[in-house]
């Protein structure tokens, strides 16, 4: 198989509103930086893959605003309508297949722009579900309740998350939401839906996210330190939340398991040096981290406890502050493959951990982790 | 092209103006059931599902997720790809490389749309900037109507000549069983028939439909086995143009398509088209854009295709028959409409057309239509 890598990336800095810039601005941003980035010009970039919502963007065709901004002007481009990691999975395809030699992968979301609540209403259907006022605070509070009394997870350690979370921010120069807060703190902010408390939820964010890929004989040109993109994976669960496990991260336990395989990985929680992790609620941390084959199942609770998942500890999780610390919707899961790269190109700055050679970094799109996608990547090919 | 791949079945629903027999869920599940019946398989065979719609349409944020049940995407990857009118061809091209890539052997996808439970020009406004075009290029109409007159002034092309491709391709529509409409129709008619935008009248336009496609794509060693008539895909290209309609210096001219199937020529080995296409299937929103869009297809002289249509050149017994299957203004099920266009190229080489058949068609160019004047461009053959 063709051989695919990472050899630019640039991201926004995420904050809850950016007033002063259009989509098509942060887009132009990222991207212009991502190719510069890379060392590539746009003319010789051969296509793009772009990630966005019609939803967010108030646009029927979100792409159609973003052709130039993206250098995909006269060249091959198209729109993948989920998860930032689900356009990287396109993009990577199309460089397998042989046809092209690198992509720009970019993503944007102005969430300020919509009404996250009555977005995410629209996603369930119009019979059955929408008018019982479903929104993605009570669905994962449906599937947070479910964790943990399954798992005996208290609320105490779901909040831990947020802690550690807004702690790796503070070392995080693009992070949205940053800072010490203790336990308590986190249970005392306002209940948006029992058992999720106002710090436990990701908040409204704004920006984007960009990564140039290159199949190998180009990366190494480019680059003596290229990231591969050795595994990557994606599946897709039942729709009506009556019919999955919740407590089980199904669609996820399926791709980790096919990600690694093709990466080679026997053993993820000894092998796997850091992982970036899409919660976009605390519990998420929780049980992805499980659905990933970190630890084993019900144990990420206590793999946190004991500090394994902080910055200087034996698994890094989220060191970038995660999703909890800003990220919109769609962009997430881009931004966890840019941190990721950061990790394993030793450029993460202050929040770097040490000796991390394979890193794994995981998107989801839909309702309580319907579809995941798990990217395995390494400094070596 | 390191992996040979072809598409291996296709399946659509009836396409009709609404169908309240069914929910959106059950049209995609229509659709899917009809192509894996055509292709014998069960949901088992499949590797990976793409979906696409566009979703102001009907108001379903995420619609894959709803629709993962019945396209098959649930146990399996699923990947909704959604890029306005061209939503079905950049499905099947993405189709297409995600086998191609070697990561699976099969992949389906389905293109649908189910226009009577949503506005669709109402979500159709909103994909122009709201600041600069949307009060001159809101809907399809103004846009289409500003660039008929455009090419009508430039290739001195007539009313008539447009109201002649509106006949043909109703016409074509009456054999093909699938299609919405099916109208026996005059160039009188379509002349007389109600002005919607000067020089754009009713019987010139698409109609709105609801109906669902799906293609499934195989890897070589699949694809034998599943059929002893693969459609082999020989080329899939994609431009895109500005943001701005105003910045597109002339819009039915299409440079997005003049450059694709330029680019798609060169790789299927192409070098007359016209002599060597047997069959084209092509994405034309409005009667105009056949011509002009042709135009962009290198068959002729730049500005010449008049001539040609005026031989008969692209009528069922012509040399190179355009829209067997009735094209776009017979159905216009958005999402699915540029698959449409795909499926059809594979039935043509597969030999499944029935009374649309065109004989002995070994090669078949498909395009799809989009966004701000976007052109895909796939081509398939009997044998690479």
């Amino acid at each position: 198989m063709r051989k695919v890598a990472i050899v630019g990336i640039a991201q926004t800095k995420f904050e809850r509103q950016k007033p002063g810039d259009a989509f098509a601005d942060l887009v132009f941003d990222v991207s212009r930086r991502a190719l510069d980035d890379a060392g590539i010009t746009a003319s010789e970039l051969e296509q793009t893959i772009t990630a966005s919502q019609d939803f967010y963007d108030g646009r029927t065709i979100s792409n159609f605003a973003v052709s130039d901004a993206s250098a995909s002007f006269m060249k091959p481009e198209s729109k993948v309508a989920m998860d930032g990691t689900m356009a990287l999975f396109y993009a990577v395809a199309r460089i397998m297949s042989g046809a092209f030699h690198n992509a720009l992968v970019v993503s944007h979301c102005k969430m300020s722009q919509g009404q996250p609540n009555a977005i995410y209403n629209a996603v369930f259907d119009p019979i059955y579900q929408r008018h019982l006022g479903l929104d993605a605070h009570c669905v994962h509070a449906f599937q947070a309740r479910a964790y943990m009394e399954r798992y005996g997870v208290t609320p105490e350690q779901c909040a831990a998350v947020v802690v550690k979370s807004r702690h790796n921010a503070l070392k995080n120069p693009v992070a949205q939401e940053a800072g010490l807060v203790s336990v308590e703190e986190v249970l005392a902010s306002p209940l948006l839906a029992d058992p999720i408390h106002a710090l436990e939820a990701s908040p409204v964010s704004d920006g984007a996210c960009a990564l140039v890929l290159a199949e190998a004989r180009r990366a190494e040109q480019l680059t003596d330190h290229p990231v591969w993109i050795t595994g990557i994976a994606s599946f897709m669960d039942a729709y009506y939340l009556g019919e999955r496990d919740l407590a089980e991260p199904t669609s996820l336990l399926k791709a980790a398991k096919k990600a690694y395989a093709m990466a080679g990985i026997e053993d993820p929680s000894r092998q796997i040096d850091v992982a970036e992790i899409s919660e976009y609620y605390s519990y998420q941390e929780l049980l992805w981290s499980e659905g990933l084959g970190l630890c084993p199942r019900g144990g990420a609770a206590r793999m946190l406890e004991e500090r394994a998942t902080s910055l200087t500890g034996p698994m890094p999780i989220n060191p970038s502050g995660g999703v909890l610390s800003g990220n919109p919707y769609t962009v997430a899961g881009l931004v966890r493959v840019v941190e990721a790269y950061l990790q394993l190109a030793c450029r993460a700055g202050e929040h770097q951990v040490e000796d991390a050679r394979t890193a794994v970094a995981h998107g989801t799109t839909g309702p309580c982790g319907q579809s995941h996608c798990v990217v395995v990547l390494s400094t070596i090919s | 092209m390191s992996r040979k791949v072809a598409i291996v079945a296709t399946g659509q629903t009836h396409h009709k103006a609404r169908r309240d027999d069914v929910n959106i869920v059950e049209l995609v599940h229509e659709a899917v059931e009809r192509c894996l019946e055509d292709a014998e398989l069960s949901i088992d065979s499949i590797d990976a599902v793409l979906i696409g719609n566009m979703e102001h349409f009907e108001g379903i944020y995420l619609s894959d997720m709803w629709c993962a049940d019945v396209s098959g995407a649930r146990g399996r990857l699923g990947m909704k790809i959604t890029t306005g009118g061209s939503t079905g061809t950049s499905l099947a091209i993405a189709a297409y490389y995600l086998v191609a890539s070697g990561l699976f052997d099969t992949a389906l996808c389905v293109g649908w749309q189910k226009q009577s439970e949503g506005d669709t020009t109402a979500g159709l406004i909103s994909a122009t900037d709201p600041i600069w075009e949307r009060a001159s290029f809101a809907g399809a109409f103004g846009t289409f109507a500003a660039a008929a007159v455009q090419f009508m002034k430039e290739f001195n092309v007539t009313e008539e000549h447009a109201a002649k491709i509106a006949v043909k391709n109703r016409q074509n529509g009456r054999r093909n069983p699938y299609a919405h409409l099916k109208l026996d129709i005059t160039v009188e008619d379509v002349l007389n028939s109600r002005m919607l935008a000067y020089p754009i009248r009713m019987l010139d336009m698409c109609p709105a439909s609801e109906g669902a496609c799906a293609l499934i794509f195989a890897c070589e060693e699949k694809a034998k086995k599943i059929t002893d008539k693969p459609a082999w895909v020989a080329a899939a290209e994609t431009r895109h143009d500005s943001p701005f309609i105003g910045d597109v210096p002339m819009f039915m001219d299409l440079r997005t398509l003049r450059s694709a199937s330029a680019a798609a020529y060169k790789k299927a080995g192409i070098v007359n088209p016209l002599k060597e296409l047997d069959v084209i299937e092509l994405y034309e929103p409005v009667s105009w854009a056949e011509i002009s869009f042709l135009d962009a297809l290198w068959l002729c002289e730049r500005g010449k295709i008049v001539e040609l249509i005026d031989k008969g050149v692209t009528s069922m017994e012509g040399e190179l028959p355009v829209n067997p299957s009735g094209g776009v203004l017979c159905t216009n099920p958005i999402g699915a409409t540029a698959m449409c266009r795909v499926a059809e190229a594979a039935i043509q080489i597969r030999g499944q057309g029935g009374e649309r058949q065109v004989p002995g068609v070994r090669t078949a160019l498909a395009t799809g239509y989009g966004g701000n004047w976007w052109s895909d461009v796939m081509i398939l053959k009997s044998s690479l």
